[in-house]
Formats: C-alpha cells, sequence, structure tokens
C-alpha cells in the first residue's frame, strides 16, 4: 500500500515559505499530478491587510519564488475585482491567476446585467470559500490563502477577511498569510486602530514588511501597497523600503566591539 | 384566436412572423384564475382569486413563497406553476449558499425567463402554460415582475393576469399614482378590490390570498382569518362608515 504522504516543513528544498502542507490521503493525487495538484511551485510569500478610519489597505511583495529562486520580480499579487473589493494571494501564482479569472466571470455578469448591483465584498468572499472548499473536498486544491478587502458602500463598512486552501474563512480587522501570520501579526495587533489613519496604517504595513524582508527568505524589497474606500480603489505602483544593513555585527561578526 | 395551418410546432413560424404555440400557451395563462400585483417605494403585494373545482374540493393554493424576500403568484398551468416554484427555490437558496446573500428579484426572473425561452425553441418539448407574478425586495427596493410563457419578462408598477384581469389592469390603472407613498394597509386594499371584477363569486376571506414583502417584512402570506380584516377594509359592505385606521391597526 502506497505509504501516506506527511505534512512537509517549509524547510524541504523545494517548497516555498508558510506552511504548504500536503492533504492528508492524497495518494491519488500523487499518482495523477497532471489532473491533481499535490505542490505549489511558483509561489507568493506574505500579504498582509487591515482595516483603518476610511476603509481597508492591503500589502504584498512583487515576488513570485520558484522554490528558493527569486524568479518573477515583478509581479502584482494583489487584484481589483470591482471598484469595491480587492483580492490578494499568497501561494500558487498560477492558482491565484484562475482565481481572478473565476472572479472577472463574476463581474461582467454583473456588467451585462446592469441593474445597478455590485458584488459586495462579502459576495465575493463567500463564493471564494465556497471555490476553495469544494477544490479541498475534491483533493485537488487551490494552493493559496487569500486575503479579500473591500468598502461596501450600501452600508459604509470596511470588509476584510481571508479564505485559505482548506475553505476555511475568517473575517477580522488584521489579516496575514504565510509568514506574515507568525511574524507580522503581533505587531500589526499591537500597532492596529480601527479608526487610524492612512497615513498610519501605511506605515504599519510597511513596517510589517520590511521585518519580512529581512526575516523571510522568500520576499524582495520591492512592494504593492493597495487601498479601498468609499471612493473605489487604488494600487500603487511598485516601489522600495528603506533597510538597514550597517550593525556593526552583522558587517563584522568577529568584531570585538 | 382560430386555427391554422402553422399552429402544430412550436419550432414554426407563420407567415405573419408569429409562433402560434407559444401565443396558446400565453392563452392557457389568460385561463387561469386572476392574480393581481402592486407595490410602493417599500412594499411589494400580491393578491389571487383561489378557485374550488368542487364544493367537496378545497382551493387552488396559488401563492408560493420563494425565499425570505421574494415570492410568486401563478396563473394557468397549476403544476407547471408548481415545477417552477421548485426551480426558483432551488436557485435561490444555491445563490445564497454560495454567496450568502439573498438574490436579486431581477436576476431570478431573468434566469426563469431564459428557461422558458429554451422551450420555445426546441421540438421535443412544449412552453411552460403558467405565467408568474413575482414579487420581491432585495438591494435595489421592492419589484414587481411579470413572465410569460415565451420567456418574456416585464417589471411592473402594477399588473394583473388571469381570467378577467382586465377589470382588475383597468382599475389599478386608475390608482396606480398613489401607490408610490401607500401604506402597506392600503395597498393591499387595493389589490384586493382590483380582483373583485375579476372573480366569479363575491372576495371572501376563502377564496383569496394575499401576499406581501418589504424593505423590513420578510415575504408573508394571508389567508382565512388573517385575511379577514383587510377583506372588511377592502370589499366590506359598509366600511365607509368604518373607522379605517383603527382597523388597519388591528390587521398588521
Amino acid at each position: 500500500p502506497p505509504t501516506p504522504n506527511l505534512p512537509r516543513s517549509a524547510a524541504r528544498p523545494g517548497h516555498s515559505s508558510g506552511e504548504m502542507m500536503m492533504m492528508g490521503h492524497g495518494h491519488e493525487a500523487k499518482e495523477n499530478p497532471r489532473t491533481q495538484t499535490t505542490q505549489p511551485i511558483v509561489t507568493g510569500a506574505s500579504v498582509l491587510a487591515i482595516t483603518y478610519a476610511d476603509g481597508v489597505m492591503m500589502i504584498s511583495d512583487t515576488l513570485a519564488s520558484y522554490g528558493s529562486m527569486a524568479r518573477y520580480k515583478s509581479v502584482q499579487r494583489i487584484g481589483k475585482v470591482n471598484d469595491g473589493a480587492i483580492v490578494g494571494a499568497s501561494g500558487e501564482f498560477s492558482d491565484f491567476q484562475y482565481i481572478k479569472d473565476l472572479l472577472e466571470d463574476l463581474t461582467d455578469e454583473d456588467f451585462d446585467t446592469a441593474d445597478g448591483r455590485e458584488l459586495s465584498p462579502k459576495e465575493i468572499h463567500s463564493y471564494l470559500s465556497r471555490v476553495m472548499y469544494n477544490r479541498r473536498t475534491k483533493v485537488n486544491p487551490l494552493y493559496n490563502q487569500l486575503v479579500v478587502g473591500g468598502f461596501d458602500t450600501s452600508k459604509g463598512e470596511s470588509y476584510l477577511g481571508c479564505v485559505d486552501m482548506y475553505g476555511s474563512t475568517f473575517k477580522d480587522d488584521i489579516v496575514a498569510t504565510g509568514y506574515g501570520m507568525y511574524l507580522a501579526l503581533p505587531l500589526l495587533r499591537k500597532g492596529h486602530d480601527k479608526k487610524m489613519n492612512e497615513e498610519a496604517a501605511r506605515k504599519l504595513l510597511e513596517k510589517c514588511m520590511t521585518v519580512l524582508f529581512y526575516r523571510d527568505c522568500r520576499t524582495i524589497n520591492k512592494y504593492n501597497i493597495a487601498k479601498v474606500t468609499g471612493s473605489g480603489v487604488e494600487i500603487s505602483k511598485p516601489y522600495s523600503l528603506k533597510t538597514e544593513w550597517g550593525f556593526k555585527r552583522f558587517v563584522d561578526p568577529h568584531s570585538s566591539e | 384566436m382560430f386555427r391554422n395551418d402553422y399552429d402544430t410546432d412550436v419550432t414554426t413560424f407563420s407567415p405573419a412572423g408569429r409562433i402560434h404555440q407559444v401565443e396558446y400557451a400565453i392563452a392557457a395563462v389568460k385561463q387561469g384564475s386572476a392574480c393581481a400585483a402592486l407595490k410602493s417605494d417599500d412594499y411589494a403585494v400580491l393578491a389571487c382569486v383561489m378557485r374550488k373545482e368542487s364544493d367537496l374540493g378545497s382551493h387552488q393554493e396559488k401563492l408560493f413563497k420563494v425565499d425570505e424576500h421574494m415570492g410568486i403568484g401563478i396563473s394557468g398551468l397549476i403544476a407547471d406553476g408548481r415545477v417552477l416554484c421548485k426551480y426558483l427555490r432551488t436557485e435561490c437558496l444555491n445563490h445564497k449558499f454560495v454567496f450568502e446573500t439573498p438574490m436579486q428579484v431581477g436576476r431570478l426572473v431573468r434566469k426563469l425567463s431564459d428557461k422558458s425561452q429554451v422551450f420555445t425553441q426546441t421540438s421535443e418539448k412544449r412552453p411552460y402554460g403558467v405565467g408568474l407574478l413575482v414579487i420581491g425586495c432585495d438591494k435595489t427596493g421592492p419589484h414587481v415582475y411579470e413572465t410569460l410563457p415565451s420567456g418574456d419578462y416585464y417589471e411592473y408598477i402594477a399588473q394583473a393576469m388571469g381570467k378577467r384581469s382586465q377589470s382588475s389592469r383597468t382599475n389599478l390603472e386608475k390608482y396606480y399614482k398613489e401607490f408610490k407613498d401607500m401604506e402597506l394597509g392600503d395597498l393591499v386594499k387595493h389589490a384586493l378590490q382590483s380582483l373583485r371584477g375579476a372573480s366569479e363569486e363575491k372576495l371572501t376571506k376563502t377564496n383569496c390570498a394575499v401576499a406581501f414583502v418589504g424593505k423590513d417584512r420578510p415575504f408573508t402570506i394571508l389567508t382565512g382569518d388573517n385575511l379577514g380584516p383587510y377583506m372588511e377594509l377592502a370589499v366590506g359592505g359598509d366600511d365607509n362608515n368604518m373607522d379605517e385606521s383603527k382597523k388597519e391597526e388591528e390587521a398588521t
């Protein structure tokens, strides 16, 4: 009988950062690599998002790794769904592209119907969680952790939630994926305030991404930051943050000072 | 409508550019007992006459709840109506499960109409012989839609269908400008009054039914004793003398 697939750690070569776990009894998956995925190949690292005074802000870096190689360095891992919502993803990049296509089909339908109703962030979140759970049930998951952020103009409320590859969903004011869950979440929780202004929200997210850049091997210092407010969606062009490498002990570990 | 050479198949056009089978299906709707619907800025109301096959039997149920925010009244082949009702309920439930939000009424009506249209273009099947008056309340407010076997659908402020529904429509045309800001009780009253001319017998609380839905009220069907107070208001003999506002208070 085939050996059961045990969870693999992030340290194993050929696997990206974060806790991308193997499905429990996926031996059929092993025998059908063409129809059932078992491991992510081209992956994105963390996505962070918080709610603030005007809406929701989300940040990610622009790297898609090929195992340990920094393969595609100008990739946008946050996508606009409609004027009220954005979706960010970590994990398998091709699966994110597929998910973006699914969402585009939905927004096209809204456009065709033209009845004055656009998909609300809550509906997008619910839809994605059904899709992810459905795929996990077929042991052919979409290898992503998704972050859905939006502003519901009919209610005047921010919306922020996440869905993972198992279909687990959460709604919260602070969301992080991948290594961000371990390194950034505590910092975000400490510094977050629902009523913080745009400047403060941005600074907080950037501080966390800097920490992730220092500590997560599968990141680069190039980011997209996005916000959704009552006036719509804005996703920035890629930009870099200041990092500090001049620490004495870092430059010369054997220095006596 | 008289028989002619081009009415055997639903897939045959007549030289005048008509599909007679579809028109005959619409005629089946006109044979059913009457339904009327109207809306204000906050509520949509549905009323129907329920025919009895015989004195030994019960009145034919014609109003159905589709979801918390939506319901239908049917005219025509009741069996077809039940099947369509099941379809609408399933679609609503499906949508609610996937999107965690009630379905937009207009989109569901369009789905149903697209389904109906298929049967006007197949050789093996016949069109549905039932028309629906769909009332619902969604993010864009209350709505009244009419669907027909042809696959056409229209949105209305007020509409009536079925036998002798022309008198209902005439009555609704008289008052429709006032519906916009009307209270729920008055809307129900108007719906029932419009059906007066469409029924063979005098309207009582047992041979008709009313349903309403609004931004703050889920789809509710009123029959029998629940309907009694509204019936008095609408068609009661000496309602000119009664304290109308008090009656409405009791009723709601």
